[in-house]
């Protein structure tokens, strides 16, 4: 690693800000995933817009997956780093004495937030890019068939309850990740004043809620359908 | 009390090293626990076999030349102290205690227990002092006036003794409450300000240099710190570098 980021401080500012970056995305993905709990017709033409719009495409949709990569590399990067920064192990190591398990297993967390990725990949992103860029079906229409099928396409990935229960755990994961993460990423950037306080609850309320809206919306149409 | 000891032992830098097994019977409570090692070198001695070798100075917390992880946890299991302060009553009749080395690939083995921590002290010429001309008709530094709050928060950040219990205790073996303390101390008085982007700059590329980890916000340094430095402290130098090198 060079120039910038050859430093251990901007290396924790860039995994901050890619993070930060993550934080929005989750947001925006859970309000979508949302609204196929009120109205399939809602929720179709959102994903169809998402799917679709230019804007988000190919130029929001390049940064997204460069704004993943690059917090997963520098991730496993900076731990294999700390890792070597200690070549001889304790015998005797209390890590839980002075720093919570989301803190220490963060590439934990992170390691099945991966592999839920890759999984979520096959299942949506993959198949959609196939069809409209691929196959060059842009209608987001199936063949014979009336109106969007996203909604469809939804109910039937969440029929089945190995993929449920394994999007439970990854989201539980995602939570824990979360709970040291978003504080942490404000630290990383230096903000740390008298509103940390606040920064710290809302952090905690925002691991909570955002991976349980995504487990519900799972679960809602695993039960509905 | 009666405890068994297990302590790192290792010859020199090159020797491997292994944990040995130490008995210790009769120990008083009131005895700190650099006092309990002194009585099983005196028993060693006694034997004819070589003393442990640990670091020690001041024995009263302000030195920050003892060390010793132990049962764990840097200092020991108490909170907010070095461990010449730490006192036998801690632990009860029977316990096992294990003793090792400050562990980090920044703070080699010399002997024993003993660690270089000269590492700190490369950090430290880097940029960790002012320049100032002590030529005699040097200022008086009360000309200057600072605001209580930061002369407060200043003063907390200098108590750091440089003992590296936080280096010990992270997990990833960063020094960045130490170099933070250093760096805020001075970012946070006028005299300070006139050198803080170099200061920083340099002492966070020779700390990099030295081969400490990646600081990934755990808190462990904070809780160990016998001198209660607190995170804010690297949150503030983050701020100094990223003025330094963006602004
Ligand atoms: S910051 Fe605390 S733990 Fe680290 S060297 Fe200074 S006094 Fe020791
Ligand atoms: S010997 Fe000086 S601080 Fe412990």
């Amino acid at each position: 690693m060079s120039g910038f980021l050859s430093s251990s401080i901007a290396r924790k500012v860039a995994m901050a800000l890619s993070a930060l970056f993550l934080i929005i995305f989750l947001i925006i993905h859970l309000a979508v995933n949302l609204t196929s709990v009120f109205s399939a017709d809602v929720f179709n033409e959102a994903s169809h817009f998402m799917g679709t719009n230019p804007l988000i495409q190919f130029a929001m949709q390049p940064v997204l997956i460069f704004g993943v990569v690059f917090h997963f590399v520098m991730g496993f990067v900076l731990e294999l780093k700390n890792k070597s920064a200690r070549n001889v192990k304790y015998a005797n190591y209390n890590g839980a004495a002075n720093a919570s398990w989301m803190s220490r297993n963060m590439v934990v967390s992170g390691a099945v937030i991966l592999a839920f990725i890759v999984l979520h990949f096959i299942d949506f992103w993959i198949p959609e890019i196939n069809t409209k860029y691929i196959l060059g079906d842009m209608s987001g229409v199936l063949p014979g068939e009336e109106g969007y099928r996203y909604f469809e396409e939804l109910q039937h990935k969440f029929a089945n309850p190995a993929r449920v229960g394994a999007y439970v755990i990854a989201f539980i994961l995602l939570g824990l990740h979360l709970a040291h993460g978003f504080q942490s990423a404000f630290q990383s950037i230096g903000f740390n004043n008298k509103y940390t306080k606040c920064v710290k609850s809302f952090g905690t309320w925002y691991s909570i809620l955002i991976p349980f809206g995504f487990i519900f919306v799972a679960l809602y149409h695993y039960f509905n359908h | 009390m009666n405890l068994t000891l297990k302590i790192w032992r290792q010859k020199g830098p090159q020797d491997k090293g292994q944990m040995v097994e130490y008995k210790v019977t009769d120990i008083s409570e009131h005895m700190s626990f650099l006092e309990m090692m002194d009585v099983l070198n005196e028993s060693l001695v006694a034997k004819d076999e070589v003393p442990i070798a640990f670091d020690h100075d001041c024995r009263e917390g302000i030195c920050g030349m003892c060390s010793l992880h132990i049962n764990g946890e840097p200092h020991g299991p108490d909170r907010g102290i070095t461990t010449c302060q730490l006192h036998m009553r801690t632990f009860k009749d029977g316990d096992t205690i294990y003793i090792e080395p400050w562990r980090a690939k920044a703070f080699p083995v010399i002997k024993d227990l003993i660690v270089d921590r000269m590492a700190f002290e490369r950090i430290q010429q880097a940029g960790g002092y002012i320049s100032v001309n002590t030529s005699g008709n040097t200022q008086d530094a009360n000309a200057t006036p600072i605001s209580k709050i930061d002369a407060d928060l200043s003063m907390d950040a200098a108590a750091c003794i440089g003992c590296g219990a936080c280096v010990a205790s992270c997990k990833n073996s960063s020094a960045m409450l130490f170099v933070a303390a250093k760096v805020s101390q001075y970012a946070l008085l006028p005299q300070g300000r006139v050198e803080a982007a170099d200061r920083v700059r340099n002492m966070v590329a020779q700390m990099d240099l030295e081969g400490f980890g990646n600081c990934t916000n755990t808190g462990a340094c904070e809780v160990e710190c016998p001198k209660g430095i607190s995170l804010e402290n690297i949150a503030r130098m983050n701020r100094e570098y990223l003025k330094a090198t963006i602004i």
